[in-house]
């Protein structure tokens, strides 16, 4: 059995009056692939967004329920929101990378701890680079400007710059949707590599991509969490016959 | 991802192989039990089915996995069914090797028929080569080779009457063989059966190289090929 990074336990979200999530309890297990399906709106990514408190950003949104990250409660007064994110990364559905060199972007958050000497930051960019699986396009060229990449490019650059500051939990929503097929299994190909390192969270409509990835699996239906379970457990034998209904396309 | 699917892919290619070298170790001991009277290699034939019984679930299992959770279409697709497929007649021919290993215990004591007993070793050695072959044609999916070997599963069925018209003469001769010549009759057909579980295997080469489902049998794809041999064997004596 892997141990349990991240537990949580009734977790419910308003957004103003409306109450998107119902009481959810899913526990990641430390370097596996969890993968969070469901059909839109069911609350998957709204559940993801807590697990850093990227819903803070959002006005209007109440988080109740307990979310703690190695035992500790992510929610607590005390935590540093930027710190938290540190240790649990994010990568969204669009590439965004910011308007600078390649080099620049995956430096980002290391620059912000002031603790690394250039030589650290250096070995820091080009192992995060090559983690990502892009090392050996951008090489040669570290100082362009991450925005000429190619869609698929750009997320890897954000994959590796998540990666370089060393996260413990990597969360993604939706990263390969705005994709092409091949990009998209790059970044597969990617998350199967770096699992051994990271506990990775990723939020998919994709079923066949949670299929071929994921260790577990947890399905999300109108903000209620049906079944949550091994991949293989789910898409071979799922207990719930709505899970079962979904997987087979009957609705969603 | 795709090399992901590959090695997987890999791996059960490797364990049907392994499982069909298993399985015709199996025969050739199970036959050499009965031949020379030994119960305790018969013996152990028997406990050895586990094996091949467990290998084909693990193989199964692995194979469903790959279905459900890669989602193969194609070629890939086309690979796994005919594994999975294949598998079933291997473990069925470990199971007809059981079955010639328990006649060896029974048939112990017995008054015998030594010419019936090299006869049954030639077969034997048909059967085995047979299968020797069809693996190779599976390893490296050649359907042409696989065909060629199915074409042998003639020769069989054409042993299997001329070894059972001699165990017919051999009983008639002298009553005392009886017994033995039950578990003959029983060891022939149990041969004769493996012949055609090696033909299937030959078809799902078929299947997995050309997406063709074929009949291979040449008793079967031909039946006046098989009564010309019936009618010419027993003609002949």
């Amino acid at each position: 059995m892997t141990d349990k990074i991240i537990t949580s336990d009734g977790v419910r979200v308003y957004y103003g009056e409306k109450e998107a999530i119902h009481g959810v309890h899913i526990d990641i297990h430390e370097k596996q692939i969890t993968a969070l399906i469901g059909p839109s709106g069911c609350g998957k990514s709204t559940y993801l967004r807590c697990l850093n408190r990227m819903n803070d950003l959002m006005p209007n949104t109440t988080v109740t329920g307990s979310i703690k990250l190695q035992g500790e409660d992510i929610y607590a007064p005390k935590v540093d929101v930027v710190d938290l994110r540190k240790r649990v990364g994010m990568v969204f559905q669009q590439p965004n990378p910011f308007p600078f060199s390649i080099y620049e972007n995956v430096a980002y958050g290391l620059r912000t701890d002031r603790k690394f000497s250039k030589d650290e930051i250096d070995q820091r960019v080009e192992e995060s680079l090559k983690q990502a699986a892009i090392w050996d396009e951008v090489k040669d060229d570290l100082n362009k400007n991450a925005l000429e990449l190619s869609g698929g490019q750009q997320q890897r650059v954000c994959v590796a710059r998540v990666l370089a500051v060393h996260p413990e939990v990597i969360l993604l929503d939706e990263p390969t949707s705005a994709l092409d097929p091949i990009s998209s299994s790059k970044i597969e190909e990617t998350l199967m590599a770096i699992r051994k390192d990271y506990t990775i969270v990723i939020v998919t409509h994709n079923m066949q991509q949670a299929a071929r990835i994921s260790d577990r699996t947890a399905f999300l239906l109108n903000g209620n969490l049906i079944e949550y379970s091994q991949t293989k457990q789910m898409f071979i034998k799922p207990e719930k016959e709505e899970t079962s209904d979904y997987l087979n396309g009957k609705f969603g | 991802m795709r090399k992901l699917f590959v090695d997987e892919l890999k791996r059960l290619h490797v364990r049907f192989s392994e499982m069909g070298i298993n399985v015709n170790e199996q025969i050739y001991n199970a036959t050499t039990a009965f031949i020379n009277h030994d119960k305790v290699v018969a013996k152990e034939v028997i406990t050895n089915d586990n094996n091949t019984d467990s290998e084909e679930m693990n193989l199964e299992k692995q194979a469903l996995e790959l279905i459900a959770l890669q989602q193969p279409v194609a070629t890939d697709f086309r690979v796994i069914i005919s594994i999975l497929k294949a598998s079933s007649d291997l473990e069925r021919i470990g199971d007809h090797a059981v079955g010639i290993a328990r006649e060896t215990i029974l048939e112990k004591g017995e008054e015998r028929v030594p010419e019936v007993e090299k006869e049954i070793a030639l077969m034997t050695n048909k059967i085995r080569e047979m299968l020797g072959g069809v693996l190779d044609a599976y390893s490296e999916t050649d359907a042409d080779k696989a065909g060629e070997v199915a074409k042998d599963d003639i020769i069989v069925d054409q042993l299997y009457l001329e070894i059972r018209e001699k165990i017919i003469q051999a009983l008639k001769q002298n009553p005392k063989v009886a017994k033995a010549s039950s578990s003959y009759l029983l060891v022939i057909k149990l041969l004769e059966r493996i012949g055609d579980h090696i033909v299937n295997i030959a078809e799902w080469i078929v299947y997995s190289s050309d997406g063709k489902i074929v009949e291979l049998n040449p008793g079967k794809s031909d039946p006046k090929l098989l009564r010309e041999i019936v009618s010419g064997t027993i003609g002949e004596r």
